[in-house]
C-alpha cells in the first residue's frame, strides 16, 4: 500500500485521474482563497475601522493600500526570530502550529459555493464528476467546526505557557477560560439549529434554508443566532472580548514574546479564524450560498452560472458580517473579566439551554399534534420557574457576600 | 475505502498543506533573516526592567472551576446533539428524558452559583 | 488501505502514550495525551463512527485536557519534578506489582477471547443503511431504549463532579489566601 501512496493521495487504490484532479484542485484553490481573504480582511480592518475614526488608513501600498498586509509580512519575514532564553523551546515552537493549522482546517466544512436550487442539493458537475463545492463534507460537518474551535485553545494556552514569561502566561490562562466558557454556549446554540435542520452535515444545513422564511435565523428565533453570534465574538478573542491582548495590562497577551513569522502565524491565525467564523455563522443562520429567495421570488444575478452564483452569495454574506466584526471592534469598549464570566455563564448558557428545550418542545408538540399554545405556555412557565430558581441562587449568592466578604 | 473515510483524507491533506506552507516560510525567513542573539535580547520580557522571580507562576482555582463546569455542558451537548437529529422519532418521551437530563445538569449551574463560585471577584 | 490508516493511527497511539509516561514536564505528558486521544479518533473514522470520534476530539482532546492543563497551571509544577525524592514509600513497589497484574489480567482476556479477535462484530450498521447519520441513528436509539437510566445516571454523576469542585474550591470563611495570577 505504501508505495502507491504518493500519487493516490485518496487511497483508492487505482488511481483515478477526474477526481484526483478535482480534490487536488480544491486543495489548492479553497488554500489560497483561505490566505488571500485573510489578507484581504486585515486591509478591511484596518481600511475601515479608520474611516470610522476619521483617519484615511493604510494607502501607500497598492491601489487603495490594499498590498499593506503583504508588504508587512515580508516585514515580519526579514525579522530576527528570537526565543527567549526561559522558554521551553519545543512547546514555543509548535504553539504557531497549533494556532494556524486548526484556523485552516474549519475552512474545509464550510459549503463555498454550489447550485441549492430546486433538488440539486448543492452538487455541481465538473469534468463530468458530480462534486460539492466544498472540501469536505463529513456526515458529523458541525461537530468538526466545534472539534476544531476547541483545539484552538492549545495554540494560545501553549504559546503562553512557554514563553516562560509573566504577562504571555497571564494573557493565555485568561484566554483559555474565556474560550472554554464560551464554547458551551456556542455549541448549545448550534444545538439549537441541529434541531431545526435534523442533520449535522454543513451541506444538509444549507440545503434547508431555500428561501428567506426558512433560513435558520428565523427557524430557531434568532436567540441562538445572537448567542453564536456573541460566543463566536469570544471564542475568536475579538473586541469587546479582547481581554487576552489588553494591552494595558498584559502588554501583548500570550504572543508577546513571540517575534518575526511566528508571530505572523498567530496574527494570520487570528485573522483567518474571523473569516471562517462569520462564514459559519452565515453557513447556520443564514443560508450559505443560497440566493435570497422569498416565496417564488429568487434574487437572480444573471448571466454566472448557478454554482458561482452561489460563491457570489457566501462572499457577500460574509463581508456582512465581517464589518459587523469591525464595527464591533470600533464601536464596544472592552469588558471587564468578571463581567466576560458572568455573561458567558449567567446569561448565554442558561438562555441557550432554555431556548433550546423551548424550541425542542416545540417541534415536538407540532409532531405529536398537541395544541400549539398549550405547549408554549407550559413551556415558558417550565422556563419560569427555572428562570426564578437562577434568580434566587443569585439572590443568596449575594447576600451571603454581603454577610462574609470575598469567599475564595 | 468508504466514501466518507475519503472526504477525510482530504481534510487531512489540507491540514499537511497548512503545516508545510508554515514550515516552509519559516525555513526560508530562517535563511534570510539576521541572527544574532545576545543574552539581553533573549531576558522575557517585563516591560523593560529585568525579570524578577520565575517565569511560570500558580494561577488560581478559579480558573479550575470554570473548566470542570465546561467539561459537564461540553458533555452535556454532545448528549444533547443525536437526539436533535433524531427529534421527531423520540416524541415527548424523548423531550421528558431529555429535559430530566438538562434540568439535573442545571441544577449543578444554580448550586455552583448559589456558593458564588461562578463570581469573579 | 484500512490497515495503513490503523498503523498510521496506533502508532500515534502508543507513542503518544509512551511519552504520557515518560515525560518529566508535565505539559509535555498531556500533550503526548492528546496525540493519544487522536490516535483513538482516527481509529474511530477509520470504523465509520463518525460521531464518537467527533465527540474523542471535543470532549476528551478539547475539555479533559484543557482541564488536566489548568491543574497543571493550578499546581504551577512546570520544572521536570526531583525523582529522587519519594513522597509515598510503598508507591514504586505497589506500582511495579499493580502494573504486572493489569499485563496479566490484559493477556489473560485476550487469549481467552481468541476467536472474538477474529470475528467480525456487527458494529455499526451503516452498510445495511446507506447512509451518513446511521451511525447518529443507531447511538441515539441505544440512548433512548435500553440505556436511559444510564443516560440519567450520567446527569447525577455530572452533577456531583460539579458539587465535589464547589465544596473542594471553597475556602472556609475568613479564610483568605495570597493571590496569584
Amino acid at each position: 500500500m505504501m508505495y502507491n501512496f504518493a500519487i493516490d493521495p485518496l487511497l483508492t487504490g487505482k488511481v483515478l485521474w477526474t477526481p484526483l484532479l478535482i480534490v487536488l484542485l480544491k486543495v489548492v484553490v479553497v488554500f489560497a482563497v483561505g490566505l488571500v481573504a485573510t489578507m484581504l480582511m486585515v486591509w478591511f480592518e484596518r481600511k475601515v475601522i479608520a474611516g470610522m475614526q476619521n483617519r484615511i488608513g493604510p494607502n501607500k501600498a497598492g491601489p487603495f493600500g490594499i498590498l499593506q498586509t503583504l508588504a508587512d509580512g515580508i516585514k515580519l519575514f526579514f525579522k530576527e526570530d528570537l526565543i527567549p532564553e526561559r522558554s521551553d523551546r519545543f512547546v514555543f515552537k509548535l504553539a504557531p502550529y497549533l494556532a494556524f493549522v486548526p484556523a485552516f482546517l474549519t475552512f474545509a466544512i464550510i459549503p463555498l459555493g454550489g447550485d441549492f436550487r430546486g433538488d440539486n442539493d448543492g452538487l455541481v458537475t465538473w469534468f463530468g464528476q458530480q462534486t460539492r463545492v466544498q472540501l469536505a463534507d463529513p456526515p458529523i460537518g458541525i461537530l468538526f467546526a466545534l472539534a476544531i474551535s476547541s483545539i484552538a485553545i492549545y495554540g494560545i494556552m501553549l504559546a503562553g505557557w512557554s514563553s516562560g514569561s509573566k504577562y504571555p502566561l497571564l494573557g493565555s490562562v485568561r484566554a483559555s477560560a474565556q474560550m472554554v466558557s464560551y464554547e458551551a454556549a456556542l455549541g448549545l446554540s448550534v444545538a439549537a439549529v441541529v434541531l431545526v435542520s435534523g442533520t449535522l452535515s454543513t451541506s444538509g444545513i444549507v440545503a434547508r434554508q431555500s428561501s428567506l422564511g426558512n433560513w435558520n435565523v428565523i427557524v430557531t428565533g434568532i436567540v441562538p443566532f445572537f448567542i453564536f453570534m456573541i460566543a463566536a465574538t469570544a471564542e475568536l478573542n475579538r473586541p469587546p472580548f479582547d481581554l487576552v491582548e489588553a494591552e494595558q495590562e498584559l502588554v501583548g497577551g500570550f504572543n508577546t514574546e513571540y517575534a518575526s513569522l511566528r508571530f505572523a502565524l498567530f496574527y494570520l491565525a487570528e485573522f483567518m479564524n474571523t473569516v471562517t467564523m462569520s462564514a459559519l455563522i452565515v453557513t447556520l443562520f443564514f443560508g450559505g450560498p443560497q440566493p435570497i429567495s422569498v416565496g417564488s421570488l429568487t434574487v437572480d444575478i444573471p448571466i454566472i452560472g448557478n454554482a458561482f452564483e452561489g460563491t457570489i452569495w457566501l462572499l457577500l454574506k460574509v463581508l456582512v458580517f465581517l464589518y459587523i466584526y469591525v464595527w464591533f471592534r470600533a464601536t464596544l469598549p472592552r469588558f471587564r473579566y468578571d463581567q466576560l464570566m458572568d455573561l458567558g455563564w449567567k446569561v448565554l448558557i442558561p438562555a441557550s439551554l432554555g431556548w433550546f428545550i423551548l424550541l425542542a418542545a416545540q417541534r415536538v408538540g407540532q409532531d405529536a399534534g398537541w395544541d400549539r399554545y398549550v405547549v408554549t405556555i407550559a413551556t415558558v412557565l417550565i422556563l419560569l420557574v427555572c428562570y426564578s430558581l437562577l434568580a434566587l441562587a443569585q439572590r443568596t449568592s449575594e447576600n451571603e457576600r454581603k454577610r462574609d466578604g470575598v469567599m475564595f | 475505502m468508504s466514501e466518507f473515510l475519503r472526504s477525510y483524507l482530504v481534510v487531512v491533506w489540507f491540514g499537511l498543506a497548512a503545516f508545510l506552507v508554515g514550515s516552509l516560510l519559516l525555513g526560508i525567513s530562517a535563511l534570510l533573516r539576521p541572527n544574532n542573539p545576545t543574552s539581553e535580547k533573549l531576558l522575557s520580557y517585563e516591560s523593560g526592567v529585568d525579570p524578577v522571580g520565575d517565569g511560570w507562576s500558580q494561577s488560581q482555582i478559579r480558573y479550575y472551576v470554570f473548566a470542570l463546569l465546561f467539561v459537564i455542558f461540553d458533555v452535556e451537548a454532545v448528549f444533547i446533539f443525536p437526539w436533535a437529529t433524531q427529534l421527531e422519532r423520540y416524541g415527548g418521551f424523548g423531550l421528558v428524558e431529555m429535559a430530566v437530563f438538562v434540568a439535573v445538569l442545571v441544577l449543578g449551574l444554580v448550586y455552583a452559583w448559589r456558593k458564588g463560585v461562578l463570581r469573579w471577584v | 488501505m484500512g490497515l495503513f490508516v490503523f498503523v498510521c493511527a496506533a502508532a500515534m497511539v502508543l507513542v503518544g502514550a509512551v511519552g504520557v509516561v515518560t515525560r518529566n514536564n508535565p505539559v509535555h505528558a498531556a500533550l503526548s495525551l492528546v496525540l493519544t486521544l487522536f490516535g483513538i479518533a482516527v481509529l474511530f473514522v477509520a470504523n465509520n463512527a463518525h460521531f464518537l470520534a467527533a465527540v474523542q476530539v471535543i470532549v476528551y482532546a478539547g475539555a479533559i485536557v484543557v482541564l488536566f492543563l489548568f491543574v497543571i497551571m493550578l499546581l504551577g509544577v512546570d520544572q521536570a519534578e526531583d525523582l529522587s525524592l519519594e513522597p509515598l514509600t510503598v508507591q514504586r513497589p505497589l506500582a511495579l506489582v499493580v502494573s504486572i497484574g493489569v499485563t496479566g489480567v490484559i493477556i489473560a482476556a485476550v487469549l481467552k477471547s481468541q476467536d472474538a479477535l477474529f470475528a467480525r462484530g456487527t458494529g455499526i450498521d451503516s452498510a445495511t443503511l446507506q447512509d451518513a447519520d446511521a451511525n447518529i441513528r443507531q447511538l441515539s436509539r441505544s440512548i433512548f431504549t435500553d440505556y436511559v437510566f444510564a443516560f440519567e445516571v450520567t446527569s447525577v454523576l455530572l452533577l456531583i463532579a460539579v458539587v465535589g469542585t464547589v465544596v473542594m474550591s471553597r475556602r472556609q470563611h475568613g479564610q483568605h489566601v495570597e493571590e496569584s495570577v
